[in-house]
This record gives structure tokens, C-alpha cells and sequence, in this order.
């Protein structure tokens, strides 16, 4: 008789599955593990970026920097050894995002089957709105930026380990400039809104840092969006040759 | 049949005890096979209907809304009254207890009024437990304020939104259980009438709003907590749907009706500004702790309010009651500006406002007090108006707000009618004459959480294997009568909209029913409702079906019933030959022209039992007997 | 003022709806959208036409019973608005407005403008309480509360569960709805012993209806209560913490 006097706790609905599957079930779990892949992916970015920037200090230094990539972490891992690893690293990343996105979208249409015949933005920035083709443009122009410049199938005169004229000669395309131009405003937008949403993903949230998130993603965003735009600019306008 | 109030013996502050001691159990197994019916969720029926489950009760809640978190309780600003003495200035249960009585110009029930004031102190224990932020002080502890005239500082509040916070606490606890599996909740259900089975209440008749479909739910016992019926008069502070159907039917079928009279109305509302009206916005009357309310001296005062200097106005609280002021208690404060808009001194858009002045205070605490302190109330006010209160006054003026009677109950919230409970607003039974400020969210939640919870058992217990079916001819009857009524309104075919000839009503009721009446005022009100009635079954119009989301033909039931019970407020004012609280007759006033009571005449509950359409009612008095406090002849001057 | 009206007609849930245009003529400045509409309605009753269903109930934007689309922002153009408490000066003489139901997967229409809501009621039901049975508080005053605290939580509370987070929200999100109740309760230390099988019984409720949040802040932009979307950001660490604590050890 004392179940029918005290509350039992009421079940959960799902049959329960181990945690992290459960975890990654759930659009928060997918959030957060976005927020995460999409940190890990924007500090490779800033690396990337940050590397590149030696391509201003001349074809000697940047050569010798691509050399260090290969051999990076030598004796203790083979050549390239470091690479792949950070690429595998990078490639899980990428899957997650995108899965964990796709997922999402197709469970944000299916919340609205049928939409508004008139719908006006009051809040939602421009790069808010844009995540999911700027995500989708991105992901097309990585593809075509690793046949370019890392296989160099889609480069007009690629020269294995001459990364400095593989660089510059890319670049003189300017159709190729400009899809590295236009890609790279995408990805500034994603950064811009991507680089603040995912303290709130994660739950980081604090009344006193809570301004500077905005600072911090807006910053970074404009860095490597700049930084990245300047090189093919750098290569049209012959600043670099 | 006469009226047992079923007051327990014994000295005042052990009845409650002495009762809950003698009332019968339901053992703990048996309490499943009970279904008890909860019309309502607002503070009351969502307080009753979550207790009841708590305690093992078959619970199934019907509102008409489409969640039970809607109900107008949501609307109170002010605060909720209990005694706990946190500031240490005098207060207890005993003068809470006083306070309400005088406050309601004696015409309560003792015992009911100390249990209120008892369980005050464990509503605030409740509320807070469910998470309800109440205002508090920087050490952490619960802050109070003094609050509609009362001198000691005793009312709990939360920011302007007293009341939403306090129903959500019950809702919380109301959802909790439906996740539990232990309320069924019926929302867009709305209740048209109650089923008798041998004289007993057994079940209710509701139409589905969206479906229009019409059902019989039987149960062991009905409560009733459908609020008050202030929109008898159109305009009023009281939420668009708030009606008296639920608590009309049931007087139909018998339950008495105490006290229809009593109405409340509040002296701080935002006027008319126009016949599109469809309601009026009440701003707390904690406003008028610092503003100061006056009109022109001359009738036809043209000028702008900062033109008229300062010998022109008139103060007239202050003139009039010296020591009390613009704090008068609420009947007298909004007679007062019903007065002065007779003689023509109203200002505003048709003259049917008053000043209530900040500049005063503004000059003396600065514009930053001011704004801290009613901040949110001018913002309103200004959204609303489109004025800017701090360099122009406020204009306010008078609006019904609360329904003082309702049905009549025994000390257990029981009707005449053995299993119809009735609590909230819906019951007459706390407030006498007239409510004291935040009184209303207290005498609620008491019911709902305290006092049904309990009561109801000791009815439940008498009926173990009485259970009825919805199948039996009662129900098919009363469902058949629904019915028919539903297609009298559906096939009107008229030409007038429902509100069309609601207005036309609430214009009767407010004119001659309202802040002042007189004999011949009523009955001429009495007349013209007949008449109105009558065109009303005739022409109205009430376009589509039963069978669909009908908004048409839901308020044209419930215009219905107000024709109906605005006629039993005017012969029940009629009948009360005296003066008292929110029902003020002007034949009945001392020389300086406040009320006069007539304790000797008028020291009754009036309970009014129906006897058909086309006979009068007939009234039922229940004496009330004062063994606590003596009688007096309430000053505020 | 004049003005034309586009409004969405649709006569029940699985009826085809459109956009019917009405004159609303001859309305009053100091009028409410609401009043508006009431007017239009009464000239439709007395052309025969049924008039415009819409949800309404307390007018003072406190209920949460109305609410539409207007021009194609959930409760209208003013920020911090319910649409009963929208006046009519907001508008110009001549305005064209459109007006449609909120629209979600999770709120099917009834008849016009009305929506079923009641998936926000579920999520109340999951867990969107403190348990304690009436009569087992204790003394009030025995728990104090730092103001702050109580202000915050004050913050949330004030939740009118109106909808129009999930209707403005791209999503069709009801993040801040959730974020609202969980951040109510799980503020105060009443409400300390659920807290994490709260948020986890809410949310799996929620997604169930809802769509994802992607932080547009559209939700906040027309919240009637102005709630901020930085409660979503503490439930999502309710959500991890409850995920990743050894509950057990950390209580609650």
C-alpha cells in the first residue's frame, strides 16, 4: 500500500542504452560534441593559417617548414607519422560535425513541416542564418583544396615538396584565387557564429565573460579570415612571385 | 430546508483542530477506487486537484483552457497575506483573522475566516518549498510589505507577478501528478453542468471545444473552483473567459447561491479609452501609497492637469478621511471617484477618470525611487495609455475585479448539494462584504491545498460502493438538456453578436448594479435584464456549429447565464436594505454620506435557492454569529 | 486607421487553410491588436462570416493564451510584447498586416489562428516540479535564499509559456521555454535534489517535440518576458554535468 502513498520517481522514456550513446542521442550531446569537434577543427585552422604565414618570409623558410611537418615528431614517429595522425584526427572531427549537423537540420525541418508564408529576423545574424550551406560550401571547397594543394590533382603544374611554387602558381589562377577568396569569407562567417555558439553548446557561461565571447569569436574570426584571404591576394596583386 | 453551516464547536482557534480530529478516513487502499472531479485549475483547483492525488485520490481535472497553467489567479499582482510575523510588528493569526472581518464589514463566517488566517502561515511553508521566488531581504530571509490598508507589513510578493508565481507552484505540483498518472486532465473541457443522482453530486456534463463533442463524467464527488463572475458587467478586470457557468448550473440543480451582491470594485484601473474596449488593466494598488489622487474643483475643467493650480484641486480622500487618506479601503476609495465623475469633475476621454498625481512624491523621494519602486506599473500604464506618468498624472478610475459571493458553503467548502464542493472565489465563504488586498491568492490556495483536500474525505468515506455509472437516465437527462440548450443558441439565427449584448448588459449592471444602488435603480435593472434576455434567445447570432472550435458559441453560453445571474445580483442587492462593504445602497449612508449597516436587519448570509425560470428565487438566511469580534461601525477618517 | 489584414483561415487541424484579406477600418490608435481583431470579428458576425478564432484570455500579457504571427514575428514588432498587450499606435494608417498561426510540428492548428501547445505541458510533466507533497514544507524561513539567487531564478520564473520562442525560432526550437523551468528550479536550493534528473527527463521530452538550438536568439528577441537565451546555455550544463557526474558523489 505505501507505492500508492509515495512518489516513485517517474522512468525516463528510452529504453537506456550505454551513456555515450545515449549522450550522443540526445541534440544536446550532438551539440556539444559539435561544440568540441568544431573547437579541435578551428585550432588546426588557426595552425594552419598561423603556419602559412611563413609563406611571407620566403620559399627557403616555407619549404623547410612544410620538410618539418613531414618529419615532425621524428625519431620518436616515422615520417609523415604526425601528419597522418593529426589528418585521421582531423577527418573523425569532420565526420562528427557533419554528421552530428545533418542530423540535427533534418530534426530542425522536421519540427517545422510547414513554414510561414511571410518570416522576418529579428535577432538571427546573417552568419547565424548561414551555418549550414556555409558549412556545406566549406566542406566542398576542403575537398577541392586537398586535390589543389596537398594532392595537387587539381593544380596546373604541381611540384611534390615544392610547396612555395605549388603555392604561388596556384594562386595565379584567379578563377582558383577566388574560390579560396569566397570560401574563406564563408568561413569566417561560420567562425563568427560557430566560435560564439559553442561556449553556449558547452554550457560556458558566465555573467562576467559572457561580452567577451562575442569579442573572442569575432577577433578570431576576422584573423583567420584575413590572414587567409591576404595569400592569394598577396599572389595576384605579385607581392609574392 | 434549513442551512447547517457545520461550524465544530469549541473556542475559535482549536475549531479547525477539533474538526480534522472528528472528521471520518478513507483507509489509504481505498483511496484509488475513489474519482473525484475538479472543475478548474486555477489557485484553488490546481492546489485541490494535486493534494487529492497526493493523497491516493482518482483525480480528473477539467478546464476550459488549453493548459491548466492559464487560469486568471495568473493575473494577481499584489501579494498574498499570511501571518507569519517575520517583521516582528504585532502580526498573528488573530489579527489576520480581525483584519479580514473588518475588512469585509462583517458579514463572514467567524470560524472560516480564523482557518484562513490559520493556514496563511502554511501556504507561504507550501509555496516556497515548490520553488515559488518570493521577494526577499539581502540576508536571504522572506521580505513583506504592507499592503490594502492593513497596518502591519504581512503581504508576500513576488515582483508584480504574485500570482503567476503562486499558480505555477501549483501547476507544478498538478503536472506532476498528471505525469504520475494520477490526474487525468481534461483541458478545452468546458463544464455545463452538473449531475445529481439522488439529490446527491455525481458527475458533470462538459462540451469538448474542439471537437464541440458532449460527454457525462461520473465520480464520487464534484468540486467546483471556477473563479468569480465580475464579467457579468462586460467590462471588468477579469480575464476574457471567466464566467459563472459552472457555478450557475449548479444553482439550477440546486445549490444555493450566497450573497450574488457582493461585488469588488478596484479603484486603480486604467480607464475606458474607447468603446472598442474589451477590458479593463488593473495597476496594483500599492501606487497608491505615493500618489496622490484628486480632479478639478469645477465641473468642466477643461485645463491640462499641470494648468489647474494647486488651489483648484480637489484632494478629496484626503479631504474626506484625514487619517487614512488616498489608503482608504478599496469601496470607499472608488465610490469616491464614482462621486466626484457624477458631478461632472472626472477628467480624461468622457469623464470617467481621476488623477492619481506622482509629482508630490517624484519632488520629495526623486524620479529614481519612484521608478524602483513602480517602475514596471508606469511602464504598463505608459504601453497602455501611451502617457507618460512621470510628467503627467496617472488617470484611473474604478473596475469590477472581484466576486465576493458565490456559492454558499458549509465550514467543510460543502454546498447544500452533499458531493459539490465549491472552493476559490467560486465559494462566498472568507471575504463578507468586502476583500481585503491580497486576500484572494490566500483564501485559494487554502482551500485548494488545506482544507478540500481534507474535508472531501470525510464525505468520500460515507460512500464506499456507491459508485454511479455516466450510463444511468440522470446523466442521459441532463446531457439531453445541454444539449438542447446548445441548440436554442446554435439555431437563434439572430442578428446581434454575443457581445453586443453582453455590453448591453454589463451597461445595465455597472449603471445600477454597481459601485451605488438604489431600489428603483434595481428594479428597473431587473426589468430591462428581462427584457434583454428575452431578445437575446431570440436575436442572437451565433454563426457555424456545435461540432467544431466554436469561440461564438462558448461565449454565448456564458453570456446566458450572466443575464441570469445579473438578475439575482440586483434582487439580492434589492433585498439588502443596508449598506455593506462592496454593496452600497444610497438610501442606506450616514450624513457624511458613508455606509450604514444594518446589523440588526442584515446580520445574514442571503443564500438564494433557484425554483424555476419563471419563479422568484427564494432566499435562505443563515445568521451570522459573532463570538469573537464585536461589531463595529468601520472608520477610516 | 485603416488597415488591410491577411489573415490565416483555416477552419480545423486537417482542413486546407489560406490567407483571407479583410479591411479593418476606423481603428482606434489606443486600441489593442487583440481589439483590433475583435472589431474585424464583429463585422464579420454581422456579415455572416464566422469570425477569426484566435486564443486570447487575461489581455494583460500575462496568461500566455494569445499569440500569432504578425508580419512574420511572433507577438508583432514591438520587442518584449505579448500581442494582447500590442497597441494599435505601433501601426501606420494604411498598413498592410499579415497574421498566421505559430507554426510547429509540435503545435497543430485547431481552427485559425489557435494552436495546440500542449507538448509544452509534457515537458512540464516530465519533470518541471520540486516534489513535495502538500503539508511535508518546512518553515519557510529556515531556507534563506541570497536575493541575488532569488532574483535570477525570478528571471526564469517569469515564463509566460505562450510559445513564441518555438514559433520565431528557425528550429522550431523550444530550448528557451525548457531552459526557462530548468534554470527556475534548478537555481534555488529547494530544487537542488532533482536538478539532474530534471533536466535529463525534461530534455528527452523536449526532443521528442522540438527542434535543436543553433543560438540564432531569435527566441529572446520575442519573448514577451524577455527571458535570455544565456539560461539555454546553463541548461546544456545541467545536461553534460547530469551526463558526466558520478551523481552519487556530487548529490543531487
Amino acid at each position: 500500500m505505501m507505492q500508492l502513498m509515495t512518489a516513485a520517481a517517474p522512468a525516463t522514456r528510452h529504453v537506456r542504452a550505454s551513456w555515450i550513446v545515449e549522450f550522443y542521442r540526445s541534440a544536446i550531446g550532438k551539440k556539444a560534441v559539435m561544440a568540441i569537434t568544431g573547437a579541435f577543427l578551428f585550432g588546426w585552422i588557426f595552425l594552419h593559417m598561423a603556419g602559412n604565414l611563413k609563406v611571407y618570409t620566403g620559399a627557403e623558410h616555407y619549404n623547410a617548414y612544410a620538410q618539418f611537418l613531414i618529419t615532425m615528431g621524428a625519431p620518436l614517429l616515422p615520417n609523415k607519422g604526425a601528419l597522418i595522425l593529426v589528418r585521421t584526427l582531423l577527418l573523425i572531427a569532420v565526420w562528427f560535425h557533419i554528421q552530428a549537423a545533418t542530423q540535427l537540420t533534418i530534426m530542425n525541418r522536421k519540427a517545422r513541416p510547414v513554414g510561414y508564408g511571410e518570416r522576418d529576423f529579428v535577432a538571427g545574424t546573417y552568419a547565424a542564418r548561414t551555418m549550414r550551406w556555409g558549412g556545406v560550401i566549406i566542406l566542398l571547397f576542403v575537398i577541392y583544396h586537398i586535390g589543389h594543394l596537398t594532392f595537387g590533382k587539381l593544380h596546373p603544374d604541381y611540384i611534390e615538396g615544392d610547396v612555395y611554387h605549388n603555392f604561388v602558381t596556384g594562386f595565379q589562377v584567379w578563377w582558383a584565387s577566388a574560390i579560396y577568396i569566397i570560401a574563406n569569407l564563408a568561413l569566417g562567417m561560420h567562425l563568427y557564429h560557430g566560435l560564439w555558439s559553442m561556449f553556449n553548446s558547452l554550457g560556458l557561461n558566465h555573467a562576467r565573460f559572457n561580452a567577451w565571447k562575442r569579442a573572442f569569436a569575432t577577433g578570431f574570426a576576422l584573423v583567420v579570415t584575413l590572414a587567409n584571404i591576404s595569400f592569394p591576394i598577396a599572389v595576384l596583386t605579385g607581392f609574392l612571385h | 430546508m434549513t442551512l447547517d453551516s457545520k461550524i465544530p464547536p469549541g473556542p475559535i482557534d482549536k475549531k479547525w483542530e477539533y474538526a480534522k480530529a472528528h472528521y471520518k478516513l478513507v483507509n489509504p487502499a481505498n483511496k484509488r477506487k475513489y474519482d473525484v472531479i475538479v472543475v478548474g485549475a486555477g489557485l484553488a483547483g490546481a492546489a485541490a486537484a494535486a493534494s487529492m492525488a497526493e493523497l491516493g485520490y482518482n483525480v480528473h481535472c477539467f478546464v476550459y483552457h488549453d493548459s491548466p497553467r492559464r487560469a486568471h489567479s495568473i493575473a494577481a499582482q499584489g501579494g498574498i497575506n499570511a501571518a507569519k510575523n517575520y517583521q516582528n510588528d504585532g502580526d498573528s493569526i488573530y489579527r489576520l483573522f480581525y483584519d479580514t472581518v473588518k475588512g469585509g464589514d462583517y458579514r463572514s463566517r467567524e470560524s472560516n475566516v480564523y482557518r484562513l488566517a490559520e493556514l496563511s502561515v502554511n501556504i507561504i511553508d507550501q509555496a516556497v518549498a515548490q520553488g515559488v521566488p518570493f521577494a526577499r531581504e539581502y540576508g536571504g530571509l522572506l521580505e513583506n510589505r504592507s499592503f490594502g490598508g492593513v497596518q502591519v507589513s504581512r503581504t508576500f510578493y513576488a515582483r508584480g507577478q504574485t500570482g503567476q508565481q503562486l499558480l505555477l507552484g501549483a501547476f507544478q505540483a498538478l503536472e506532476r501528478q498528471i505525469g504520475l498518472g494520477r490526474v487525468k486532465m481534461y483541458p478545452r473541457h468546458e463544464m455545463l453542468d452538473v449531475v445529481l443522482v439522488d439529490g446527491q453530486a455525481k458527475g458533470i456534463v462538459t462540451r469538448n471545444l474542439v471537437s464541440g463533442t458532449i460527454t457525462s463524467y461520473a465520480a464520487d464527488a464534484v468540486v467546483l473552483a471556477t473563479g468569480g463572475y465580475a464579467n457579468v458587467f462586460y467590462l471588468s478586470t477579469n480575464a476574457k473567459a471567466s464566467n459563472a457557468t459552472a457555478i450557475w448550473r449548479a444553482y439550477r440543480r440546486g445549490a444555493y447561491f450566497a450573497n450574488p451582491c457582493y461585488t469588488q470594485i478596484h479603484p486603480t484601473c486604467i480607464p475606458q479609452s474607447g468603446d472598442f474596449q474589451s477590458k479593463l488593466t488593473l495597476m496594483s494598488e500599492s501606487l497608491r501609497n505615493d500618489g496622490r489622487i484628486w480632479v478639478p474643483k469645477v465641473a468642466g475643467d477643461a485645463r491640462r492637469p499641470d494648468q489647474i493650480p494647486e488651489a483648484e484641486r480637489d484632494y478629496y480622500l484626503e479631504r474626506k478621511y484625514p487619517s487614512f487618506g488616498n489608503l482608504a479601503p478599496r469601496d470607499i476609495a472608488s465610490r469616491g471617484a464614482k462621486e466626484v465623475c457624477d458631478e461632472g469633475r472626472g477628467v480624461g476621454p468622457g469623464g470617467r477618470g481621476v488623477y492619481l498625481d506622482f509629482a508630490d512624491a517624484i519632488k520629495r523621494l526623486g524620479r529614481n525611487v519612484i521608478e524602483e519602486r513602480y517602475g514596471n506599473l508606469f511602464e504598463m500604464y505608459a504601453d497602455i495609455t501611451a502617457e507618460n506618468p512621470y510628467e503627467v498624472p496617472m488617470r484611473i478610475y474604478p473596475a469590477p475585479h472581484y466576486t465576493m459571493g458565490g456559492l454558499w458553503v458549509d465550514y467543510n467548502l460543502m454546498s447544500n448539494i452533499p458531493g459539490l464542493y465549491v472552493g476559490g472565489e467560486a465559494n462566498f465563504s472568507d471575504h463578507g462584504a468586502n476583500r481585503l488586498g491580497a486576500s484572494a491568492l490566500m483564501q485559494g490556495l487554502a482551500d485548494g491545498y488545506f482544507v478540500l483536500p481534507v474535508t472531501i474525505g470525510d464525505y468520500l468515506a460515507g460512500q464506499l460502493g456507491k459508485k454511479v455509472s455516466a450510463d444511468r437516465p440522470e446523466f442521459k437527462q441532463t446531457q439531453a438538456e445541454v444539449e438542447e440548450r446548445i441548440g436554442k443558441l446554435v439555431n437563434a439565427k439572430g442578428k446581434r453578436s454575443v457581445d453586443s449584448f453582453h455590453k448591453a448588459l454589463g451597461n445595465i449592471m455597472w449603471e445600477r448594479c454597481g459601485m451605488a444602488r438604489t431600489a428603483e435603480g434595481l428594479k428597473s435593472a431587473i426589468a430591462d435584464i428581462r427584457v434583454l434576455r428575452e431578445q437575446y434567445w431570440r436575436d442572437v447570432r451565433v454563426l457555424g456549429t456545435n461540432e467544431e472550435p466554436n469561440q461564438a458559441l462558448e461565449k454565448a453560453g456564458r453570456v446566458a447565464d450572466f443575464f441570469d445571474l445579473g438578475e439575482l445580483m440586483c434582487i439580492d442587492a434589492l433585498q439588502r436594505e443596508e449598506s455593506a462593504g462592496g454593496h452600497f445602497r444610497v438610501e442606506y449612508q450616514t450624513a457624511e454620506g458613508e455606509a450604514k449597516r444594518n446589523d440588526d436587519d442584515f446580520l445574514y448570509v442571503s443564500a438564494w435557492q433557484f425554483k424555476g425560470d419563471n419563479a422568484a428565487p427564494e432566499l435562505h438566511k443563515e445568521p451570522l454569529v459573532y463570538e469573537e469580534v464585536k461589531l463595529a461601525t468601520r472608520s477610516y477618517k | 486607421m485603416d488597415l488591410t489584414l491577411q489573415v490565416w483561415r483555416q477552419a480545423s487541424r486537417t482542413a486546407d487553410g489560406k490567407f483571407v484579406t479583410y479591411d479593418a477600418k476606423g481603428i482606434s490608435p489606443d486600441a489593442s491588436f487583440l481589439e483590433m481583431l475583435d472589431v474585424v470579428n464583429e463585422e464579420l458576425t454581422e456579415r455572416g462570416e464566422q469570425p477569426i478564432h484566435f486564443e486570447h484570455d487575461c489581455r494583460e500579457g500575462i496568461c500566455g493564451s494569445c499569440g500569432m504571427m504578425i508580419n512574420g514575428v511572433a507577438h508583432g514588432p514591438i520587442g518584449g510584447t505579448a500581442t494582447c498587450q500590442l497597441h494599435m499606435r505601433h501601426f501606420k494608417d494604411g498598413d498592410n498586416i499579415r497574421v498566421e498561426p505559430w507554426r510547429a510540428r509540435a503545435f497543430p492548428i485547431i481552427k485559425d489562428l489557435i494552436v495546440d501547445r500542449s507538448p509544452l505541458d509534457q515537458i512540464i510533466q516530465a519533470g518541471g516540479y520540486i516534489s513535495v507533497n502538500t503539508g511535508s514544507a518546512i518553515e519557510a524561513n529556515t531556507l534563506p535564499i541570497p536575493k541575488p539567487v532569488q532574483e535570477h531564478a525570478m528571471d526564469a520564473a517569469e515564463c509566460i509559456q505562450c510559445g513564441a520562442c518555438v514559433a520565431q525560432c528557425p528550429n522550431g526550437a523550444a530550448q528557451l521555454f525548457t531552459s526557462a523551468k530548468v534554470s527556475h528550479l534548478g537555481l534555488l536550493p529547494q530544487g537542488q535534489p532533482e536538478r539532474y534528473d530534471r533536466v535529463i527527463r525534461m530534455v528527452e521530452v523536449m526532443e521528442e517535440h522540438f527542434g535543436s538550438c543553433t543560438m540564432y536568439g531569435e527566441c529572446e528577441a520575442v519573448c514577451p518576458k524577455e527571458i535570455s537565451i544565456d539560461f539555454i546555455a546553463r541548461m546544456n550544463r545541467d545536461y553534460l554535468a547530469a551526463k558526466f557526474k558520478n551523481r552519487k558523489e556530487a548529490g543531487g
